[in-house]
């Protein structure tokens, strides 16, 4: 049953007086596809007849969890920000002391919708070494990954953990949206890859950003994803992970290395016979 | 942490502030510049101030110039909160002297990000 009017605009009203989003006509689809998961958790068959039940009973928790489902599908850009710190100010200084020489080629695993390389790219444009990176991003997903390359946000994907000196200094206006510079862009390529198949041409790569990916994967998967990896990284390259995550007890080629406040994974400069 | 909340429109500024105490700071309200600039010399020790462009008596813009211009407020962390979205908005924003730039709308999750890239909350380990 599709979404009665009346409901559609208290969910609307909802959202707006919580959120301040607004929640344009024809957005039905996203309300109806957006909320099934709760609907079917209070054991109700259609996001219509759930509504109709919120609407009339509903507690704070249940309306907190409406407006969270639609509201919060956008990644953040400085995810976590210190993996890029720790990039910036500890990894690249002692790979690339004085910029050094040849490029820093880094690969972006599982990049989404693309925050995530061109964060790389943002954090690292002031550096000596910005004119010789080569960022490889990658995501199984062709749809993200088109959107990835196309470099294009809205103006609720930018409010998302983007410092304000870097939108104003790596975007610019493009109707609604804001769309990344061509000059950042121009150091990254964007490829389909499924982190369960050989590593993607490009590498070696001196630093590997795998984050927030391990923790949907059982055992034995997280320890084939890395053994891949591994074989992708330099010798005394790094494997950046997500804050909750780690190679500890799964892959004991990696060290766990100290990096200002964060922390990365350095790959063995000698591997065991 | 002590938040200062200036927007003219109270609906607004009840949404701004329900986020701000989620996140832990204790909050006042502002409906103009010129009222919170009474706030900021009646001595009342503030960490953030949340600043809408658009308002009567002295828009955000003001605001931000005369905040800056005393030596006193020079620790208050100051964000733009506004639909003003253009390029060039955003830069003499931040060339007054504005720290971050927040657009409207935003959601609850952005504010505590933008907040965080501030080092006013912390980044906590997500699981």
């Amino acid at each position: 049953m599709t979404l009665a009017p009346d409901n559609f605009r208290w969910v609307v009203d909802l959202v707006r007086r919580r959120s301040a989003i607004q929640l344009e006509a024809g957005k039905e689809y996203l309300v109806e596809s957006r909320l099934l998961p709760l609907a079917r958790t209070a054991g109700l068959g259609d996001v219509d007849s759930y509504v109709r039940s919120i609407r009339v009973t509903a507690g704070l928790a249940v309306l907190e969890a409406v407006v969270e489902a639609l509201t919060t599908n956008e990644t953040s850009w400085f995810r976590d920000a210190q993996p890029f710190m720790s990039l910036a100010d500890h990894i690249v200084p002692e790979l690339r002391p004085a910029g050094g020489a040849g490029q820093l080629r880094i690969w972006s695993a599982a990049c989404s919708s693309g925050q995530e390389p061109y964060s790389i790219a943002m954090v690292l444009s002031d550096l000596a070494v910005a004119g010789r990176l080569r960022i490889l991003a990658t995501d199984l997903n062709q749809q993200v990954l088109a959107r990835a390359r196309n470099g294009r946000y809205s103006q609720l994907e930018v409010n998302r953990g983007l410092p304000a000196p870097m939108l104003v200094k790596h975007f610019t206006r493009a109707g609604a949206d804001w769309e990344v510079a061509p000059a950042l862009r121009s150091s990254i390529s964007f490829a389909q890859h499924n982190l369960l198949d050989a590593p993607p041409a490009g590498g070696p790569f001196d630093v590997v950003f795998l984050r927030n990916v391990l923790i949907y994967f059982d055992l034995a998967t997280k320890r084939d994803v890395l053994r891949r990896v591994r074989q992708a990284i330099r010798p005394g390259g790094y494997l950046l992970l997500g804050a909750a995550e780690t190679t500890i007890g799964i892959d004991d080629d990696f060290e766990r290395v100290s990096l200002g406040r964060g922390s990365g994974y350095r790959l063995a400069t000698r591997r065991a016979a | 942490m002590r938040a200062l909340v200036i927007d003219d429109s109270r609906t607004m500024r009840r949404i701004i502030v329900g986020v701000l105490r989620s996140l832990g700071f204790d909050t006042l309200e502002a409906a103009d510049g010129r009222e919170a600039l009474d706030v900021l010399e009646s001595g009342v020790q503030v960490d953030l101030a949340c600043i809408d462009w658009n308002m009567p008596v002295m828009n955000g813009l003001e605001f931000v110039l005369a905040a800056r211009a005393n030596r006193e407020w020079r620790d208050v962390t100051l964000m733009m909160v506004t639909t003003e979205s253009e390029h060039g908005q955003i830069v003499r924003a931040l060339a007054a002297g504005a720290h971050e730039y927040l657009i409207k709308p935003f959601t609850a999750d952005a504010i505590r990000e933008k907040l965080q890239l501030l080092g006013l909350v912390e980044w906590e380990v997500s699981a």
